[in-house]
């Protein structure tokens, strides 16, 4: 895997909001195909790293390099038309839209930019059949299950044919059973993305990730395979302690 | 938007709406014809502000400019230049576009409140500018525009705008192209992604859509619609005036549209024409008729608190555009 040439790479990346630093020289490399999970206690900018690479927040210093172009200084938009997408830690799907129309809208962007071909009707129900939400296409999506708007946005995210698909807490508030799909529909998305994962829960994040960083205080800690995460000391005392 | 929706259902309805605009030329008594012309071109302003409004969640205060933007662009340039009505109404259309495309990139800096303010705060801008060229605009008198300029030519045809039963036709055909302009946005692409701008501005743009860029088109499609509205007042109805660029008329369109249904295609029809006759009834009746006026609108808002059709919509006919 170190041979490979990242997807991602970010360089001494900082975002301070006043005196805090949310997010502090962060050394970060994700490989194409990889499933990615970030974790640490609340606080350890998680969100705020994600929401960098996303480009909903300016970095204060640092450099984001997609795919061998410096992204650092690119709008949003124009990061999830290179194929970075990004789905919400809260859920915001639009919740007057059918289930159908809120998938077509990340379809019609892939259409207008050509990175997808076909009809705009069998790009949303491809979508809504992988997240098994098809026979709710005609919902508004005000009106889904919790575990069924969590999906949804899962499905708006794949619409949008990522190369990085950043999932950021997407099992809160699911039931077991839910997570167990859950799960399963994750590791078939990475058969052709490159996954980058923000959870809580352990048993999500051991199960699927191939490498985890543990980030605090807006540094990386440490980062390995499951086991050595598991093994390491200061990640035990940091975060684990807790729960081990 | 869905498949579910029923498209030959919503253009029948359409076709129906213009049919029955159209035979109604035939059957209306002078006075309520004369109404009805009128009540064509005003829909046609606030079709405009419900593409801005209503699709995009944009709030202006000051649409009274884009209206006037198109009633001096044609008004000035047909009795100042001599222009014919069909290039008086195109200068109205290129006035109405440009200060949407000015005026866009400036305001859409700000939003919500602040957008209000600032649309509100240029619109003044454009009244007093009215006031101030009074040699031109005679400000608040105005000015009306000659029996013999509202007159064109198309070889052997000859259209005197002058004449009612042309006027109406005109007004109509207006109306007519606005009204299916305004469906053909609503259900493209592009309006799918003014509705999900509307409801989540954050959402969209992390869907890979330039936010601001759809915003400032909304903007100049609606700016150029009122200025329609405004080029066709001042040439089918022959006065132009200061009136129209007051704060007033910027209200006028938003009340307009908020009582047929903000979102609804024919809202704004329905809305310009109620009001027009709430009005027109009370104030048979009683000088107290804004009191009349109060109450319809305070019943409305209880009863249809998404405006006319908009509650017709969520309660009878879902498929309605």
């Amino acid at each position: 895997m170190a041979a490979m040439t990242p997807l991602l790479t970010t360089r001494d990346l900082r975002k301070s909001y006043g005196g805090l630093r949310a997010v502090d020289g962060v050394d970060f490399a994700i490989v194409p195909g990889e499933i990615r999970a970030v974790i640490g206690p609340n606080g350890a900018g998680k969100t705020t790293f994600v929401s960098l690479i996303c480009g909903r927040v300016p970095p204060t210093s640092g450099q984001i390099v997609f795919d061998g172009n410096d992204i650092t200084d690119l709008p949003a938009h124009d990061r999830v038309r290179r194929g970075i997408a990004y789905t919400f830690q809260i859920t915001s799907v639009f919740s007057n839209l059918t289930a159908y129309d809120n998938v077509a809208l990340p379809v019609q962007r892939t259409l207008t930019d050509g990175r997808s071909k076909g009809r705009l009707h069998a790009g949303v129900m491809s979508a809504l059949e992988r997240t098994g939400l098809a026979d709710r296409a005609d919902t508004v999506a005000g009106a889904l299950s919790y575990g069924h708007q969590r999906l949804l946005e899962v499905a708006m995210g794949l619409a949008l044919r990522p190369r990085l698909l950043i999932l950021d807490e997407p099992t809160q508030g699911l039931s077991d059973g839910e997570i167990e799909g859950f799960m399963q529909l994750v590791r078939e998305i990475a058969r052709d993305a490159t996954v980058l994962l923000i959870e809580h829960n352990m048993q999500v994040v051991m199960g699927l990730a191939d490498r985890i960083t543990v980030m605090n205080t807006g540094k990386i800690l440490a980062e390995g395979t499951p086991e050595q995460i598991r093994a390491n000391a200061e990640v035990q005392r940091a975060y684990l302690g807790t729960e081990a | 938007m869905s498949p579910g929706n029923s498209p030959k259902k919503v253009y029948l309805l359409h076709a129906a709406v213009i049919a029955v605009l159209f035979a109604l030329n035939f059957m209306l008594p002078e006075y309520h014809h004369g109404v009805l012309a009128r009540v064509m071109v005003l829909a046609v302003f606030a079709m405009g502000y419900n593409i801005l409004f209503g699709y995009s969640g944009l709030l202006s205060l000051g649409h009274a400019m884009f209206f006037s933007a198109g009633l001096y662009g044609a008004g000035l340039t047909v009795s100042h230049l001599g222009w014919g009505m069909a290039a008086g109404f195109a200068a109205g259309i290129a006035s109405g576009a440009l200060l949407a495309l000015v005026i866009g990139v400036l305001a859409l800096r700000t939003t919500g409140v602040a957008f209000m303010i600032v649309t509100m705060m240029f619109a003044q801008v454009f009244y007093l500018l009215t006031l101030y060229f009074a040699e031109w605009t005679r400000g608040d008198e105005g000015f009306v525009l000659a029996q013999q300029a509202r007159r064109i030519d198309l070889g052997d045809l000859h259209f005197n705008l002058t004449d009612p039963a042309t006027r109406y036709m005109a007004a109509l055909a207006l109306f007519s192209v606005v009204l299916l302009a305004t469906l053909a946005i609503v259900r493209s692409a592009h309006g799918r992604v003014l509705v999900a701008i509307r409801e989540n501005e954050e959402r969209t743009r992390m869907l890979g859509y330039d936010t601001f860029a759809n915003k400032l088109a909304a903007v100049v499609v609606s700016g150029v619609i009122c200025a329609a509205a405004g080029a066709a007042y001042a040439l089918l109805f022959g006065y132009v005036g200061s009136t129209f660029a007051t704060v007033q008329y910027s209200i006028l369109p938003l009340l307009w549209v908020l009582l047929g249904g903000a979102a609804t295609t024919l809202g704004p029809l329905v809305g310009t024409l109620f009001m027009f006759y709430v009005v027109d009834i009370t104030s048979g009746y009683t000088s107290a008729y804004l009191l009349i006026v109060g109450v319809a609108l305070i019943l409305l808002v209880l009863y249809f608190p998404k405006g006319i059709l908009g509650t017709v919509r969520e309660r009878w006919i879902k498929w309605l555009p």
